[in-house]
């Protein structure tokens, strides 16, 4: 029966008229995807889906999908780097750029052919708007109705800035921050969620408020003494005078927060400029704890709603070719010695766990009944959305990659350490090896894993007023190179001498330090 | 809820201000580059941009990043032969290749990548001319000028249709309007009232006439109220211009070459590269560029481009004929209150030894007070010549609009050049 109807399908719904695209088209395959996308309980905020042509497809690029944002130099060598890139030819720009916001702005491009058109729409606009909506990292941590508001606000606040300071002040502030942004998030506590209308408000209070705190910390009239009797009597010391309690009290982990809040000489608006790129920061924060999640969501609901349309017969088969070869080519996985390889590629390790869960829900072999009780025979479609709102790549991988997922990618483990002459192999895709495969990965992606672990250990706050940070490391990890810039900029910041300590367990391994001691530097 | 929106039409260089922070904040490393670009290519090539690449460590932006060392584990996909257990060679070349499994930190680890970007045609002339000027732009009197332009003057009552100015136009007849109409109204009211007193009376000591009278009083104002003319003529507004004397825009580059017998063609290049810079920066100046190019040897000649660079000529050398003839062009085509007149002269310094004086004499008496800016370059490897000790006596008079500068080999074009259009210093 459906041999009969495809040629009349054909007539009436079918576009069949090659790659070009209309905007009635769009509007109408925007609607057949919304429809698919209801089936399947994909829950998006409102799509503000907009065309535009490939120039500006490379600034939206280059402010990483924001539709407004403050001027500086970095976002202009981003926008060279993908200028010069695309013009080689050396990338498309043609997938997804979505960003997290209430409405959920995506980008087609006008070049593009109608099925890349369907695919964006599917891919962007209801794969990755519902990830933003659903998982907890993105509901707890950013505030997507806002988000615009306040890049409104941060580029015209900082362009006043520039105004009143020069453009140099604010740029010279700006590196400073940008150095010191993946430090500038909270990451066990949740912030509060940020509006535009209330920042400008407040803003101004908030100035003369931020100071007269700093300016209390500061003060040299000493705080009553703290009743710490752990310190042995010091005869140097009779009057107690140096046993104060540390500042801060605990460690901090945002490291801007707390140049925000005590930086002794920042100026006010100098806070404020803090205060914006730690908030972007934070905004960014779920995006880089999800890629492999976010990415494999948005490509297993693409790669679902466009084999439905095609089953309905909304689609033809050249339109279904030329997916497939689009698809095909963003999920594939080069080996490790290809000279194409570059990493694991979030699209096919998302691509395949969400696959493969729905494969364990459908058709569980004895080994994912074994691995996975609990999922092997249950429905696919709230597993699925239950792994996409609970959980972050770390965990995500840590809970659900199969075996099988392991034996398709041909995963190992390799051991690399510094005082071994050799590598060695630690695991590979078999029976003895899944386990520690699984836990190496996950690690992989663990943010506390990637990055060195700094703290704010200690302000000085009635001596030099030097600032002390600690560095935990881990498996003798050392920090690169780039530290002592990080820590130049730290200490523009701060205006004290910075020293950062490495240190292994309890041991001090590493003591970095800006100005240095060694060489008197201006 | 989803909905379209065709941002098209909308502004595509969002990113200008960021592209031009960043041109901003490595202007010294791109001049580093442009200069080099200029002495590698050939002058022709001026016209288009650049690809300019800025060592990666030097853009870089830090921030805390575990280095190489410790003790790690790589999850790879692709495993091929490796079972578990298996020992490997660690890599040779800093952990970079295959083996390592991280490309990404390989690649920083190196340092030694570029960053390379393309600057635009513009971008690129402005990084070549960059702290240049053109001398005297400044010294164009009024009093020379003969170069008018039509500016906006006004409004007024003369002029053709197609220069009426509709609003002011419109706004004359409406006040016109309201002033002629105005005593008809009041008549009008007058007449009206009358008439309402006149028929509230009673019907016995009405005026039947009076009634009349003023009945066709009003029918006689409604008629003169309507024959008030919606437009006039008397109405009608243009917009004026006027001519207003301007600064001369347009500017004439001579170009004079030597082309005697000890003029190789190595020396025509040079000479050649050093008047298309030129040219090139005349026309960033000026609206309108003419070129004039005279060759000499013993007689002079005004040729096309063509001939100028390319045809062959041997003999001896005579420098003032081709001084001569350029005061004669001068004099026929380029009347120095229209034109801004810039004369380039490369030579190899050879001429016949009592020319040269004549040659001075010719530039003080004739040709310097006409002219904006005479360059000279000698592109000779040997010692200077009579030629050039006159031209040292003409620059030691006429100080800053003429220059001279020597040039031994190509890669002198752009230093030399640089050296005659520097910025001076406001005196």
């Amino acid at each position: 029966m459906a041999e009969v109807h495809v040629r009349e399908g054909l007539d009436e719904r079918q576009p069949s008229k090659g790659s070009d695209w209309s905007f009635s088209d769009l509007e109408r395959f925007e609607r057949e995807i919304a429809r698919v996308a209801a089936q399947y309980r994909l829950d998006t905020y409102p799509n503000q889906i907009e065309v535009i042509t490939s120039e500006q497809m490379m600034d939206a690029y280059a402010s990483v999908g924001m539709p407004v944002g403050y001027h500086h130099w970095s976002f202009g060598k981003q926008f060279l780097s993908v200028e010069q890139a695309y013009r080689r030819g050396q990338m498309g720009l043609a997938y997804e750029l979505v960003i997290n916001s209430d409405p959920c702005i995506a980008y087609l491009m006008e070049e593009n052919t109608l099925m890349m058109q369907i695919l964006v729409i599917a891919h962007a606009c209801y794969g990755h708007n519902s990830f933003f909506k659903g998982n907890y990292l993105f509901r707890t941590w950013t505030d997507a109705s806002a988000i615009v508001d306040y890049l409104v606000f941060a580029r015209r606040y900082i362009a006043e800035c520039e105004e009143r300071h020069g453009v140099d002040a604010v740029e010279q502030l700006l590196d400073a921050c940008h150095a010191l942004q993946n430090y500038g998030v909270d990451r066990y506590k949740r912030p509060s969620p940020i509006s535009a209308a209330e920042e400008a408000k407040r803003q101004s209070e908030r100035e003369a408020y931020l100071q007269s705190q700093v300016n209390m910390l500061w003060s040299t009239i000493p705080h009553p003494l703290q009743a710490g009797g752990e310190q042995e009597d010091d005869s140097n010391d009779p009057l107690r005078l140096h046993r104060r309690g540390r500042y801060p009290a605990e460690p901090q982990e945002n490291l801007l927060y707390f140049l925000e809040k005590n930086a002794p000489l920042l100026a006010p608006w100098q806070r404020e400029v803090v205060r914006i790129v730690r908030k972007m920061a934070q905004y960014f924060y779920p995006q880089r704890q999800t890629q492999v999640m976010n990415e494999g969501w948005a490509t297993f609901w693409h790669y679902t709603i466009m084999h439905q349309l095609y089953d309905e017969r909304l689609i033809d088969e050249g339109i279904m070719l030329e997916f497939l070869q689009s698809h095909t080519s963003v999920v594939a996985q080069p080996g490790f010695d290809s000279p194409y390889y570059n990493g694991i590629n979030p699209y096919a390790l998302g691509f395949a766990m969400f696959t493969d869960i729905k494969r364990i829900c459908e058709a569980p072999t004895d080994e994912d009944r074994r691995w996975f009780p609990e999922l092997a025979g249950s429905e696919w479609l709230p597993t699925l959305h239950f792994a996409m709102q609970n959980f972050k790549d770390e965990s995500f991988i840590q809970q659900f990659l199969s075996p099988k997922v392991m034996r398709d990618l041909r995963l190992f483990a390799l051991l690399d350490d510094d005082r071994e002459e050799t590598l060695e192999i630690g695991a590979i895709h078999d029976d003895d090896g899944y386990r520690q495969l699984r836990e190496a990965l996950s690690s992989q992606y663990a943010l506390g894993h990637r990055e060195p672990d700094i703290q704010v250990w200690e302000a000085d706050v009635y001596g030099d007023r030097s600032l002390t940070l600690r560095h935990q490391r881990s498996d003798r990890r050392p920090m690169e190179r780039s530290v002592h810039s990080v820590l130049r900029y730290l200490h523009q910041l701060w205006g004290f001498p910075v020293r950062l300590e490495s240190r292994e367990g309890d041991e001090l391994v590493q003591r970095y330090q800006w100005p240095s001691s060694d060489t008197e530097l201006h | 809820m989803s909905y379209f929106i065709d941002r098209r039409a909308n502004a595509r260089n969002k990113s200008a201000v960021n592209r031009q922070r960043f041109l901003r904040r490595y202007r010294s490393h791109i001049k580093r580059a442009v200069e080099e670009s200029i002495n590698r290519r050939s002058i022709t090539d001026m016209e288009r941009g650049e690809k300019v690449s800025i060592p990666a460590r030097d853009i870089s932006e830090p921030v805390f990043r575990h280095g190489q060392g410790g003790n790690r584990t790589i999850v790879s996909p692709g495993n091929k032969e490796f079972v578990t257990g298996d020992r490997l060679r660690r890599p040779s070349g800093g952990g970079g290749g295959n083996g390592s499994g991280d490309g990404r930190a390989s690649n920083q680890g190196e340092g030694m990548d570029e960053f390379a970007f393309s600057l635009s045609r513009e971008e690129f002339l402005d990084f070549v001319f960059d702290g240049l000027e053109l001398p005297h732009l400044e010294r164009k009197q009024l009093v020379d000028m003969r170069e008018v332009r039509p500016v906006r003057a006004g409004v007024g009552r003369d002029g053709v249709p197609a220069r009426m100015n509709v609003v002011r136009s419109m706004r004359e007849a409406y006040a016109r309007r309201i002033a002629m109409r105005a005593p008809i109204r009041r008549a009008l009211r007058e007449a009206q009232e009358a008439l309402d007193e006149e028929e509230r009376k009673d019907p016995v000591l009405r005026n039947p006439s009076r009634i009349r009278e003023l009945k066709g009083e009003i029918e006689a104002l409604e008629k003169r109220l309507e024959a008030v003319p919606f437009i006039d003529t008397y109405d009608l507004r243009y917009n004026q211009l006027a001519d207003q004397p301007q600064p001369s825009n347009r500017a004439v580059m001579f170009c004079i070459m030597d082309v005697s017998g000890s003029m190789t063609q190595a020396h025509k290049d040079i000479a050649k590269r050093f008047f298309l810079l030129l040219y090139l920066f005349l026309e960033r100046n000026y609206e309108r560029v003419e070129l004039v190019f005279i060759r000499h040897h013993t007689a002079a000649k005004e040729v096309d481009e063509e001939e100028f660079f390319y045809s062959r000529e041997t003999g001896g050398t005579i420098v003032s004929s081709a001084l001569g003839l350029l005061h004669e062009v001068i004099e026929e085509r380029y009347p120095p209150g229209d034109w801004n007149l810039y004369v380039a002269q490369a030579s190899d310094g050879d001429n016949w030894d009592d020319d040269s004086v004549s040659c001075r004499r010719l530039l003080d008496d004739k040709l310097m007070p006409l002219l904006r800016y005479f360059a000279y370059v000698e592109i000779t490897p040997h010692a200077h010549q009579a030629l050039w000790e006159e031209y040292t006596r003409v620059a030691e008079r006429h100080g800053k609009r003429f220059a001279m500068q020597q040039i031994v080999e190509a890669s002198d074009i752009y230093p030399v050049f640089r050296e005659l259009f520097k910025r001076r210093q406001a005196a």
